[in-house]
């Protein structure tokens, strides 16, 4: 394992040849795969323009025109959803390197830094994890008032936490393993060995977190899109589009069900990708 | 053993302060205070400089932000939670009843969850890669990854519109059957994996491959055995548990109409009614922490082996 860690280059390719014989990474892996391409070639793939209102045509049933059917001012649902993966892969890459970096960040120099760093650090990570992840996002919305940036921002904040406490104990372990004490030893600086020998080491351990992490902060942005404290409708993040739509399950349930379960099937990949990536980098577990 | 609890205890403190530090940025960082928010537009311009004045004394505005936070910490320790904007009353009359309909819908969610995730996760580990835990896994794994409020409307239409079992819009106790199902089915999800990757590990031991050599049945090392370990396990994840079923409840509360914190606190930032905000995560916060010094206490009493010198 150390052995393969020290090659970085053939290590990801032993993990991405893993993955390919993998039946959940390719499940998973083919629907975030849809998601990237949706997103990239969004203008181009969706049949109508997302926003285009037609009054005359609402909550139309699914047809050859309007795959998905139309929403409750005539908008095309399916151009809707190829245009909401936009926000998804938005939501995804933002909250993650919020909570990534600056949870990183301060794991490393609470682990790796000198002792009165690491102690106010973690009391201060103490006083986030003591807080409810909701109730840390709520607080930060209401501080900042609610929009996408903002809800972006907070399910981003609330996950620092959990990333900082993670890198601490792993960069903790590392700095007693002997090709860091060889690395002192040879007179490498602890800034160096910090980024140069510690941070290369936690690299499996991150992504086996961010596996986790990343699903639920994509839930729970759609979960404040959809209460309204999150992306604003006319928007056509998938989240707020059920905002209205909600109004009108009884009649037109297909409003409901393609935003719906668009997040239910990019979670699910997000999950399954996930599952295979621990299955591949921490046997430990499976 | 006593001195762990002690030192957890103190390390409530911290935590507290921190807390209230939060809730009080809350209404101290907003760019219009409370007083505009309360009579914008309603007065003239000179009336509202000379009442404004007057009202920022009396909520001690005009001070600098660490003694208002004094002031705050003062108004909190003795039950004062400040008016709603909005509401026009005192903030804990709205809050208490509130807080006791989240409760009751989080521990009915929480026992479904339970009832349903721990059988679930122990019957898939006993029969690990067999079509039952197969099943139970896919399951599971389509419970995380359900939005819960997609779930809650799906129940709706699927209970209420389809098989016309519920009524649209429940009174009494059956208003709180389907928001505690929603709630409790996407909770048994997690709970039933973390069951069963416990109950894999436990059926690993030795005293477990012991009790097998002597020829007791499969059946009974799992219930007398490995059960008692497993749940101790369990019981600690159920309190941070906890905390993803508050942020759970508050969607659910939002889509079914229930009279809860959450569906309050969603409105008081609509409304950017922020003492209401503000005490709402506050007590929400509070809780949390109590819950979770109890159960670590709790853990303490219930297995005394575990090593507590590094808390």
């Amino acid at each position: 394992m150390s052995a393969a860690a020290s090659l970085p280059t053939s290590r990801l390719a032993w993990v991405l040849d893993r993955l390919w014989h993998n039946r959940s990474a390719r499940i998973g892996g083919g629907i975030i795969a849809i998601i990237l391409l949706c997103a990239a070639f969004a203008p181009w793939i969706a049949p109508h323009d997302p926003m285009a209102i037609d009054t005359l045509r609402r909550l139309e049933p699914p047809s050859a025109e309007h795959w998905l059917g139309t929403d409750e001012v005539g908008r095309d649902l399916a151009s809707r959803l190829i245009h909401g993966t936009r926000y998804f892969v938005l939501i995804c890459l933002i909250t993650t390197v919020i909570a990534g970096v600056i949870g990183t960040v301060l794991g490393l120099i609470s682990g790796a830094g000198p002792l009165i760093a690491d102690a106010v650090i973690m009391r201060f990570v103490d006083v986030l994890l003591a807080f409810p992840t909701i109730l840390l996002v709520l607080a930060v919305i209401a501080i900042l008032g609610p929009s996408l940036t903002t809800a972006m921002v907070a399910v981003g904040i609330g996950n620092i936490p959990g990333y900082a406490r993670l890198v601490r104990s792993a960069a903790l372990t590392i700095r007693r393993e002997e090709y860091v004490e060889a690395a002192r030893a040879l007179g490498a600086s602890e800034l160096g060995i910090i980024f140069g020998t510690v941070l290369p080491n936690i690299v499996s351990p991150l992504v086996v977190y961010t596996s986790y992490a990343m699903p639920l902060a994509a839930l729970a942005a759609a979960a404040l899109s959809f209460l309204g404290l999150g992306a604003q409708p006319p928007a056509p993040e998938w989240g707020a589009m059920l905002v209205n739509a909600r109004s009108f399950l009884f009649t037109a349930w297909w409003a409901v069900a393609a935003p719906g379960l668009a997040i239910f099937a990019a979670i699910l990949g997000l999950n399954l990708l996930g599952n295979a990536l621990r299955d591949v980098l921490d046997p430990r577990d499976a | 053993m006593g001195g762990y609890i002690a030192r957890r205890i103190l390390l409530v403190i911290p935590v507290v302060i921190g807390i209230l530090l939060l809730t009080f940025m809350v209404r101290a960082v907003i760019p219009t205070d409370a007083v505009t928010a309360m009579y914008e537009g309603q007065i003239t311009d000179q009336e509202a400089e000379a009442t404004t004045a007057l009202i920022r004394a009396k909520f001690h505005l005009d001070r600098p932000w660490y003694i208002q936070f004094g002031y705050y910490v003062r108004d909190v320790a003795r039950g004062d939670l400040g008016e709603s904007v909005r509401l026009r009353r005192p903030v804990s009359e709205e809050i208490g009843y509130r807080y006791l309909n989240t409760l009751w819908l989080t521990l009915s969610a929480l026992a479904i969850g339970i009832g349903i995730g721990v059988p679930a996760g122990i019957i898939a580990a006993a029969r690990k890669d067999t079509w039952m835990d197969v099943t139970a896994m896919t399951v599971g794994l389509l419970g995380i990854s359900m939005p819960a409020f997609f779930f809650g409307l799906l129940l709706i239409l699927v209970f209420a519109v389809w098989l016309q079992i519920v009524p649209v819009v429940p009174r009494g106790g059956a208003a709180l059957l389907l928001p505690a199902l929603t709630l409790g089915l996407i909770e048994a999800a997690p709970i039933s994996r973390l069951a069963r990757s416990g109950m894999i590990e436990m059926l690993r031991r030795d005293h477990i491959r012991a009790a097998r050599a002597r020829g007791m049945s499969e059946a009974a090392v799992i219930m007398r055995h490995a059960l008692p370990g497993t749940l101790l396990g369990i019981l600690t994840v159920v309190g941070l548990q906890f905390g993803q079923l508050l942020g759970g409840a508050f969607i659910i509360e939002v889509i079914f109409g229930w009279r809860g914190i959450g569906e309050l606190a969603v409105k008081a930032i609509q409304w950017r009614d922020f003492a209401l905000t503000q005490a709402i995560i506050l007590v929400s916060a509070g809780s949390y922490v109590a819950i979770n010094l109890a159960i670590d206490i709790l853990y303490v009493w219930i297995d005394p082996r575990v090593d507590y010198t590094r808390a």
